[in-house]
């Protein structure tokens, strides 16, 4: 909550959203409909009743996802798979896409929630239970530094063939994938999440990879466990519906690539091009000289004309 | 002989090769997916249960993900790299998994007034064009200055050449010489009222050579000196005396002016007319009084400093 009145007090609270001054219009374009999105703010909250695990869980993750997130410290008594128009209140206010609402009771307990929203409005949550937990100040290691883009891997069959793991996938990619960008230091590929499909529950695990040398250019990886390690368990989901989804991945057509007209690829990657070409006359069209075959003037003229003169008469003869 | 070695020679190097890539290799039964754009890999093996079991957790676990890293490190190490700076980068390729977006695509925005109103009046948007070299006045300058070179004709070369567009410089210029080419050299040329006097156009100021004439120059100098010492001013009681009557011409006609302006303003029509009348028969007598007043006072007050 007081992170909650820091912002309020530099966000005015304007019913229409009109600027007066420059910053105020540059602050609300940046939180306007874009072709290309900003990354996705996470908000970390706690629910009604929270556990030691939890509250510890939520701070592991917030210092996963920093900066990107903001961590609320007071308890929101909200059941976001009631109600969730707290939530996208919230939303609003900080400009945030997905959420983590950690909470405990005794029929489930250290609850944690994953959600996305979309249009500030709820798209998908689903409900992992912690069953087993250690935390980042449990494992004694050097940590890789805050904001280095993750490595993601999803391993287990489940994650390709049922439908709850395979939504879970996506949003755990959102979730924690990072800025997108077109180029990555290869010496920062430092941090490695992996999560594993097995039996019904999830198993995640924070490594930092040590890139060794090989004998060739790729290096040889080696894994030193750092971070948050949690053995979760499926529980309840609300998933958005087919055409709600289909609208939220509708892309403008501005980003779609523009095709070169006349130029295609076949299958082994060879380039052709079209010309267009005005229609030619073929009686006119240049081919090889043939010198013999011109007409020709002067002696040659002479004997074709007597030559003609022959045949005439004794055409005349036969008629 | 020379055979054998070679094959045992080429053997030799494969084995080093396979050695090498040993420590990079990794054996899985179905190939892994990438989402290099996203740093995110795909296992879609089957995981082991009983092993999962047998060994502790945490370290199958470990095994598994370093195997499915060392993938993905090597899925990356095949894009193209480059050097920014010191700092060797990978260039990432556009991310495949499709993510839903976390607002809708922007609307085009609604046209502002100004933009409804261009439509409706059908006016387009004209590119105003930078200045475009004007070939026709230029051209005609230059023949009219060449032919006056081969007729041996001093050329104006302001403002009676033609020229598309004429700027407020030009047409003052243009003024300005035509005013001066009267018989009189414009001297009694009335002036707008508020007319400014025209800048000295066209008098271009002669220096002396630095190095010239050095008795000439020397001369100059002890004049100037001797100029400055006298204690009597330096007036030309003829010329200041004309400037003066000028001035005062000037004056009146422009008080008139502005007398006739107002009042034909204020009264109306009606009576403007019997009022001008009357105004210019006294201007008139005014101006002859003056007129005659003068030389005579020129003449007699020939010692007399004129009035400032």
């Amino acid at each position: 909550m007081q992170k909650l009145l820091e912002k309020k007090v530099k966000v005015q609270y304007v019913p229409c959203k009109k600027a007066n001054t420059k910053r105020a219009k540059r602050f609300l374009d940046n939180r306007a409909p874009k072709l290309t999105e900003n990354i996705k703010n996470a908000m970390i909250m706690k629910g009604g009743n929270t556990s030691m695990t939890v509250t510890q869980a939520l701070k592991d993750i917030y210092a996963l996802k920093k900066p990107s997130a903001v961590l609320y410290k007071k308890k929101n008594i909200t059941r976001p798979f009631e109600d969730s128009t707290s939530l996208e209140f919230f939303s609003k206010k900080t400009d945030s896409s997905l959420f983590l609402f950690g909470s405990h009771n005794k029929k489930r307990p250290n609850n944690l929630i994953f959600g996305r929203l979309f249009d500030f409005h709820v798209l998908d949550m689903i409900e992992l239970g912690i069953e087993k937990y250690i935390s980042l100040s449990d494992i004694k290691s050097s940590k890789c530094p805050e904001g280095t883009k993750p490595m993601l891997v999803f391993a287990g069959e489940a994650f390709d063939h049922e439908n709850d793991h395979k939504r879970l996938k996506s949003l755990l990619t959102d979730f924690f994938r990072g800025p997108v960008v077109p180029s990555v230091r290869l010496a920062g590929l430092e941090h490695v999440l992996h999560f594993t499909a097995l039996e019904g529950k999830i198993y995640m695990r924070s490594y930092r990879s040590l890139l060794k040398k090989s004998g060739c250019r790729t290096p040889r990886i080696e894994l030193e466990e750092i971070g948050p390690s949690f053995d979760f368990i499926l529980r309840r989901t609300h998933l958005a519906s087919d055409d709600l989804y289909k609208t939220a991945h509708r892309q403008p057509k501005a980003l779609k690539p523009k095709k070169k007209k006349n130029i295609s690829h076949d299958t082994f990657g060879t380039k052709f091009g079209r010309l267009h070409m005005q229609k030619q006359d073929l009686a006119k069209l240049q081919t090889r000289k043939m010198k013999g075959l011109r007409k020709r003037r002067g002696p040659a003229a002479a004997a074709a004309a007597v030559v003609e003169g022959e045949t005439s008469p004794k055409t005349t003869e036969v008629e | 002989m020379a055979a054998c070695s070679i094959e045992d020679v080429l053997a030799k190097a494969e084995q080093d090769e396979a050695e090498k890539l040993k420590s990079i290799t990794v054996q899985k039964e179905l190939d892994l997916e990438f989402d290099i754009g996203n740093l995110v890999a795909y296992d879609v093996n089957r995981i082991d249960i009983r092993q999962f079991r047998e060994q502790k957790k945490d370290d199958f676990l470990r095994s598994l993900a370093r195997d499915n890293t060392q993938l993905l490190i090597n899925e990356i190490w095949k894009h193209p790299t480059e050097r920014v700076e010191e700092v060797i980068v990978v260039k990432l390729p556009e991310p495949t998994t499709v993510l839903p977006r976390e607002k809708p695509p922007p609307k085009p925005r609604p046209p502002t007034k100004w933009e409804e109103f261009a439509k409706l009046k059908g006016i387009q948007k004209k590119k105003k064009t930078n200045l475009v070299w004007d070939d026709v006045a230029k051209n005609e300058l230059h023949r009219l200055r060449n032919i006056a070179r081969a007729q041996k004709i001093k050329v104006p070369g302001v403002g009676l050449t033609p020229t598309a567009q004429q700027s407020k410089t030009d047409l003052v210029r243009a003024v300005n010489v035509a005013k001066v080419s009267t018989a009189s050299a414009g001297k009694f040329q009335d002036r707008l009222p508020k007319e400014k006097a025209p800048r000295n156009t066209g008098k271009k100021r002669k220096f002396q050579p630095v190095i010239g004439n050095f008795s000439n120059e020397k001369q100059r100098q002890l004049d100037l000196l001797k100029v400055m010492d006298s204690k009597k001013p330096r007036l030309d009681v003829n010329k200041a005396v004309n400037k003066q009557m000028r001035e005062d011409d000037r004056e009146e006609s422009a008080a008139k002016f502005r007398k006739g302006g107002k009042k034909g303003r204020k009264g109306g029509n009606f009576s403007g007319k019997g009022k001008g009348g009357k105004g210019k028969g006294g201007g008139g007598k005014g101006r002859a009084g003056g007129k005659g007043q003068g030389p005579p006072g020129g003449k007699k007050g020939a010692g007399k400093p004129g009035k400032r």
